[in-house]
């Protein structure tokens, strides 16, 4: 590691940050696509859902806010592939930099704007009724896991950035990461579905994130999900980095 | 390797048979070229030529199939950190952050470097340019002169002794162009080494203190123009009408004002704007 990496780093992610500040258009288009599915299922088809529990937004909203991290690292994928497009990646690249630290830029920029657009359904979940009695150290565990999920998806991201051919391409790899919520137990509990489609839905990484999030606000406990949703968290975002790694050193060399 | 006086005397550049290919594109099949401290050397050659891959390859940013290359006394495969201490790319496409200010473009390239009195250094910068107006706008709103001349000064950021120069003024209007030329040959001036790339035989003609053809993978003539003329038949005296070029009607109807420069707007293609102090 380069004796600069962290005030490059720092340095890169501020270039980056002022983009978004610049244009703010993609934490707020990040955060209304799933505002607008929030209201959708809540005012039109939560009536007709019965999960079995109180509030219909209460069980809703962990789901929403995986939504809103898996549209909201597309604009990751593609700010990494302007920046490729155009000389900057090169002149960073044949400055006397830490290598790495123009990536580092874009994923710690990814988590921070993520962090804003989730804050900011929230805070609409909340005008829309709501609640949780959970404690501080709930609310810290659900940041957390949010914040690993954030990070798994935007090195995820990154690949894509990297490899893509096109600016569609960038982010078309987000689409299914947006789908995956729907056959999960976000929306509905899992029981009503048949057979194969629900053994995809409590086996595939949304179940039991959304499960472990929805029991830490509900103050219920976590159980083995919390354990499950980790792993997978942790798991994706090794992968990902490797890969990523491996695709940025095939790109710079 | 060596110590600075030592690599003091090295050539800033030196290329020995490097070869580069593109899977099936062999681009560069051994070329050779030297270029010496504080010269300005000019790499000709078309479109496809393979000049973008040679100045990537001691740039560090790719790496040659076989062949070796220093730059500053480092060699780019294996001390390419220091290779990088010792450059500034200027790449074919003006390599700004368009979001940024022209201001804010200079400060962050003067951080990455590492350099105390960052926004110092910009004004500096803008001042030398004549971007000062300009350097509180995005630089999206900027002409492709202006682009062109951020770009130049944020490679000039932190003094690097060897500035590489693709194509600096493809694309350019004929103002903008001779602002650029301004600009590369205070560089000189100032004894930073320049190897630029050109297709425009008249850039090489005005700017170079060598110029080295790239053809078909290999450098086929290197010289000084002088020696490169020689290679031609000796000059037979004609007397043919004098007609003014096209350029010259251009800045005779558009007046030199926009270019800042000293661009003469009359007289033949002899008194082309540059001419005078070469």
């Amino acid at each position: 590691m380069s004796k600069h990496f962290f005030s490059d780093t720092a340095v890169l992610t501020g270039r980056s940050l002022s983009h978004i500040l610049r244009s703010p258009d993609t934490i707020i288009t990040t955060a209304v696509t799933p505002i607008a599915m929030m209201l959708m299922f809540v005012y039109v088809f939560g009536g007709a859902i019965n999960t079995g529990t109180g509030s219909y937004v209460n069980y809703l909203l962990p789901g929403i806010l995986l939504i809103t991290i898996a549209s909201g690292i597309a604009y990751t994928a593609y700010r990494l592939f302007l920046d490729m497009q155009g000389g900057i990646f090169e002149r960073f690249q044949s400055m006397p930099i830490a290598r790495s630290a123009v990536l580092w830029g874009h994923v710690l920029t990814s988590l921070v704007a993520n962090l804003v657009s989730v804050a900011i359904v929230v805070l609409v979940a909340l005008l829309m009724g709501f609640r949780s009695g959970a404690g501080v150290l709930a609310w810290l565990g659900v940041a957390g896991i949010l914040t690993l999920f954030t990070l798994a998806l935007t090195w995820l991201a990154v690949i894509a950035g990297l490899s893509a051919k096109t600016v569609d391409g960038a982010s078309a790899f987000s689409y299914p990461l947006i789908f995956l919520p729907f056959i999960s137990s976000a929306f509905v509990p899992t029981e009503t579905m048949p057979g194969p489609v629900r053994w995809f839905a409590e086996n595939q990484p949304v179940t039991s994130i959304v499960d472990t999030i929805r029991a830490l606000l509900a103050q219920q406990p976590v159980g083995a999900d919390i354990w499950v949703a980790l792993g997978w968290c942790v798991g994706i975002l090794a992968v990902a980095f490797v890969l990523a790694t491996a695709a940025y050193r095939r790109k710079i060399s | 390797m060596s110590t600075n006086s030592e690599r003091s005397r090295e050539p800033a550049i030196r290329v020995q048979n490097v070869e580069k290919s593109y899977k099936d594109l062999h681009v560069l099949k051994g070329v050779d070229f030297q270029v010496e401290r504080g010269s300005i050397f000019a790499l000709l050659g078309s479109n496809g030529a393979g000049k973008t891959t040679v100045i990537k390859i001691l740039s560090t940013l790719l790496k040659a199939d076989g062949g070796s290359a220093s730059v500053n006394g480092y060699d780019v495969a294996t001390q390419a950190a220091e290779v990088r201490e010792s450059i500034s790319l200027t790449g074919q496409f003006a390599a700004v952050d368009e979001i940024l200010t022209g201001r804010e473009n200079l400060v962050l390239v003067a951080k990455l470097r590492h350099l105390a009195n960052p926004g110092k250094i910009a004004d500096d910068l803008l001042a030398r340019f004549s971007l000062t107006e300009a350097g509180g706008r995005k630089a999206a709103t900027y002409s492709g002169g202006m682009r062109r001349r951020l770009d130049i000064s944020m490679s000039l950021i932190g003094n690097p002794p060897i500035i590489f120069l693709d194509e600096p003024t493809t694309g350019l209007d004929p103002q903008a162009r001779i602002e650029v030329w301004e600009a590369v040959k205070e560089l000189a001036r100032n004894g930073t080494t320049v190897l630029l790339t050109t297709q425009y035989l008249d850039e090489a003609e005005q700017l170079a203190d060598r110029i080295a053809i790239l053809h078909q993978g290999r450098i086929i003539v290197d010289g000084t123009l002088a020696e490169l003329k020689a290679l031609l038949p000796p000059a037979k005296v004609e007397y043919v009408e004098k007609q003014p070029t096209l350029e010259d009607v251009f800045f005779a109807v558009v007046g030199d004002s926009a270019s800042g420069t000293s661009a003469g707007s009359a007289g033949g293609p002899t008194s082309s704007p540059v001419s005078a102090d070469k």
